[in-house]
């Protein structure tokens, strides 16, 4: 009897330690490229850093911003160039230090220097200045209502551990060697960093000094981190149970997961749209003559012609939601309204086509990247197909982004793919890169010559606008204005899935985060 | 003698030199790495910046001798994908390829010579069609697809062999090696066998075919007519007369199961040089694909320039400007 009671003592004890010590073996399609929080402002990297450190104000994986290390924010009434933010107090660096204004100051003044890949997001910050132990003051250029939006990426880390190790400016390939911190994290985080091989592997493990030890879920201790570039590969980890949960899940492979009893998929639309973009210039690049594009009927007509439906289910599997607008939902200024597709189909377009005087079509070239988003070739030959039905003909040159891309921005193109995802939530990130003409600070990402001087003055108004009723009121006029020029061609809003054992509570992310403090463990 | 060695190393030195020139004025081709290496958020100034900073607004001529001059001085530079130094990433990642090409060398030597062998012996057996039928398969599958089915079978349906990765690794001196832990043996094998197929099979028909002759010459009816075992007559007269060329061949598919392993390291996801070559790649990461064709190239260059001196040293023919003039 008593040994049965104590057999089953041991058992409870043993499985109560089992559920405080869950290892999450997590794998996806590419490693971080550095643990440098400045140097590169890159998907994987920024996931894999922001379990080990933190900012200022988070985004939690339900898109709000969320209380991190500040716990308060607010504009100065006087003032609206002056944010003060308020300081978590408490919190420990994982060497023990503890987290202070002057380690916030330190970091953004770091994440401005010029070999920083943040400082684009926080182009708009003049000066940082301690005015207490917890709290700082963030002086804009002009009034900057996003100025939280824009910190969720912005990591904070210790001024001593850097100065100490040498690591102060930021890591910059040209530099001549590596830096400390490219290689060491000393943050906040949930988790700390235990060891790392590029490429190969990353553990961490729980920190026992994190403030919100309690506040979060956290059902996992450790964390194994591995890149498994192929995806059938990647799929096999999962399926053999190697690996508990993965990102970058290929669409064919999702009905298989489901069809699993112990692995789930756990899906929400993306913050990505992807879409056309068109040469609105007066030549194109590759052809003669008269540009047919620079025509906004033509552009409309082809708009009509995009079968959305069809891509959805034959190319995406249903993977997508056909988008009638380039802005992800859940950013600001988004409506059901502006998403609305565009009607008509095969025959109107041909109509309004014939209409506008080219009814006897004409060729084009389409640019398609083959290796950044989910089917983007696929898309590219189907559109070609659909574009075929109303008499234009359409070359497809698909090739690797890094052949892509130089294509688009160098004015190389008169038809692309593009997709754009929203870090901001607010739709003045979408006019700034891609609406705005092209020029040193704006319209940088804006492949298709349109140049709107009334939206441009828009542009820069909504950017120091702090009356946000009027603000938004603003974001709706631009956009039915942007939609009427038809300069870009929606085709659809990304879905993103996830695919896990099914004792993994993931919280999915739309910006492809993953913040396993909100995970839960079974 | 001297000439000789010279001539050939001063060619193997131009080899080189060429295969560097091809492959920087390949490198504008693969793309351009700055919009890799930039956010989102850059403006054109940091485009032009970084540009101009990595030398990438000089001509490929250009490029190509200041690379010279660096790797001259044993400096390969930095990679642009992880600002680490190349010759440390190069010299961390090689150590998991030259195991595996060891280990798959090793297994296609002895599996091809051990199946040569009985497939010639038991010409008409069973056993030996069966083998002979799935070498096709060896030889006519592409890589990818028999790692792909040996995940599927050895990974996922059976759980006996890890999927991706090397497993545990022990480091000795600046080494890491998979060879001492049961994980690290265990992530071996698949991707081994992966490797080593094609060599394998490619050295089993081989083996075969030479044995086959040799096994209708004269003296192997000789030697069967003075009553010797079969044994014997197999395995020290015939199998000694045909190894010589398939140690010729195994030694040249050496350099090719290393350059090879790409593919399998892709599969695997095994941290070699081949895997960090096919990242280089998608990132357009300049310094690493030099750095690494240079390599693989010298290797090759290398292994010839041994076999030509070999050569040199067994054939008195090749010796043209000494006294051979006797006949």
């Amino acid at each position: 009897m008593t040994k049965h009671m104590l057999l089953a003592a041991t058992a409870l004890t043993l499985t109560l330690g089992a559920a405080q010590a869950e290892t999450l073996r997590w794998a996806r399609s590419g490693d971080a490229l550095t643990l440098d929080p400045h140097a590169q402002n890159e998907g994987p990297t920024l996931a894999l850093m922001h379990q080990m450190m933190e900012p200022l104000v988070l985004r939690n994986p339900a898109g709000e911003l969320e209380a991190a290390l500040a716990t308060d924010w607010s504009v100065s009434p006087d003032n609206p160039d002056v944010w003060t933010f308020t300081l978590r107090e408490g919190v420990k660096f994982h060497d023990g230090a503890d987290f202070t204004a002057e380690d916030v100051v330190f970091s953004i003044n770091r994440a401005l220097t010029e070999n920083s890949d943040m400082k684009g997001i926080i182009s708009s910050v003049a000066s940082v200045e301690a005015t207490g132990d917890h709290e700082v003051q963030i002086t804009t250029k002009g009034p900057n209502p996003l100025l939280p939006a824009a910190l969720p990426n912005i990591l904070m880390i210790d001024k001593d551990w850097a100065e100490a190790n040498d690591t102060v400016d930021v890591q910059d390939v040209e530099g001549g060697e590596e830096t400390f911190a490219s290689q060491n994290v000393n943050g906040t985080g949930p988790y700390q960093l235990v060891s790392r091989e590029a490429d190969v592997k990353t553990e961490m493990t729980v920190f026992d000094g994190y403030w919100g030890a309690d506040g979060f879920a956290m059902g996992y201790s450790d964390i194994v981190y591995t890149p498994i570039q192929n995806p059938s590969t990647r799929m096999a980890a999962l399926f053999s149970g190697e690996v508990d949960f993965i990102q970058d899940v290929p669409v064919q492979d999702l009905q298989r997961i489901e069809s699993d009893p112990n692995l789930k998929i756990v899906s929400s639309p993306q913050n990505r749209v992807i879409f056309f973009g068109l040469n609105v210039g007066d030549t194109l690049v590759n052809g003669e003559g008269e540009n047919p594009l620079a025509d906004p009927a033509v552009r409309e007509a082809m708009n009509m012609a995009i079968n959305r439906d069809a891509i959805q289910q034959v190319v995406m599997r249903g993977q997508s939601i056909p988008a009638g607008v380039i802005m992800p939902p859940f950013v600001n200024g988004w409506n059901e309204e502006l998403n609305t597709v565009p009607e008509g189909g095969v025959e109107a377009a041909k109509a309004k086509l014939e209409e506008a005087g080219w009814g006897d079509g004409f060729t084009v070239q389409l640019d398609c990247p083959n290796d950044r988003y989910i089917n983007d070739e696929a898309i590219c030959q189907a559109a070609v197909g659909m574009m075929a039905q109303i008499g234009v003909t359409v070359n497809l040159n698909a090739q690797p982004k890094a052949q892509h891309f130089p294509l688009v921005n160098g004015l190389e193109s008169d038809f692309y793919m593009l997709g754009w995802g929203v870090p901001s939530y607010d739709s003045e990130y979408i006019f700034n890169f891609l609406y705005h003409t092209k020029e040193d600070l704006y319209g940088t990402w804006n492949g298709t010559r349109y140049s709107n001087p009334e939206l441009d003055e828009m542009i820069k108004a909504i950017a120091a606008e702090v009356d946000l009723d009027k603000r938004d009121a603003m974001i709706a006029e631009m956009w039915e204005m942007a939609k009427s020029d038809t300069v870009y061609l929606p085709i659809h809003h990304q879905v993103l899935n996830w695919a896990m054992k099914s004792g993994v509570g993931a919280a999915v992310d739309a910006d492809d985060q993953v913040k396993v403090k909100y995970f839960t463990a079974e | 003698m001297l000439a000789y060695i010279i001539r050939r190393v001063a060619q193997s030195i131009l080899v080189l030199l060429v295969t560097g020139f091809v492959a920087f004025s390949m490198f504008s081709f693969v793309g351009d790495p700055v919009e890799n290496m930039l956010g989102q958020e850059r403006t054109q100034a940091d485009v032009d910046r970084l540009r101009e900073q990595l030398g990438l607004d000089q001509p490929f001529v250009v490029q190509y001798g200041k690379f010279l001059q660096q790797a001259a001085q044993g400096n390969f530079g930095l990679s642009y994908r992880q600002g680490r130094p190349v010759s440390d990433i190069l010299a961390e990642r090689l150590p998991a390829t030259l195991e595996l090409a060891a280990v798959s060398g090793l297994l296609a030597l002895m599996g091809g010579i051990g199946f040569g062998i009985f497939t010639a012996i038991r010409r008409r057996g069973v056993g030996a069609n069966v083998i002979m039928t799935l070498s096709l398969v060896g030889v006519s599958l592409p890589t990818f697809l028999i790692g792909i089915l040996l995940i599927y079978v050895f990974s996922v349906e059976l759980g006996w062999l890890p999927s991706f990765g090397r497993g545990d690794v022990v480091e000795i001196g600046g080494w890491t090696t998979g060879f001492l832990t049961a994980s690290g043996l265990k992530a071996l094998v698949l991707p081994a066998i992966t490797l080593g197929l094609y060599q394998m099979t490619l050295i089993m028909r081989l083996v075969r075919t030479e044995m086959l002759e040799v096994l209708r010459m004269d003296y192997i009816r000789f030697a069967r007519a003075r009553g010797l075992r079969e044994r014997a007559i197999n395995f020290r007269h015939a199998l000694k007369n045909t190894l010589v060329p398939v140690i010729t061949i195994t030694g040249l598919q050496l350099g090719s199961i290393i350059a090879f392993a790409i593919i399998t390291e892709t599969v695997f996801q095994w941290p070699g040089v081949g895997l960090l070559f096919i990242n280089a790649i998608q990132f357009v990461d300049i310094p690493v694909m030099a750095a690494y064709l240079m390599m693989i190239s010298v290797m090759f260059v290398g292994i010839n320039l041994i076999v030509d001196l070999l050569y040199f040293a067994i054939d008195p023919r090749l010796r043209i400007d000494g006294k051979a003039g006797g006949h």
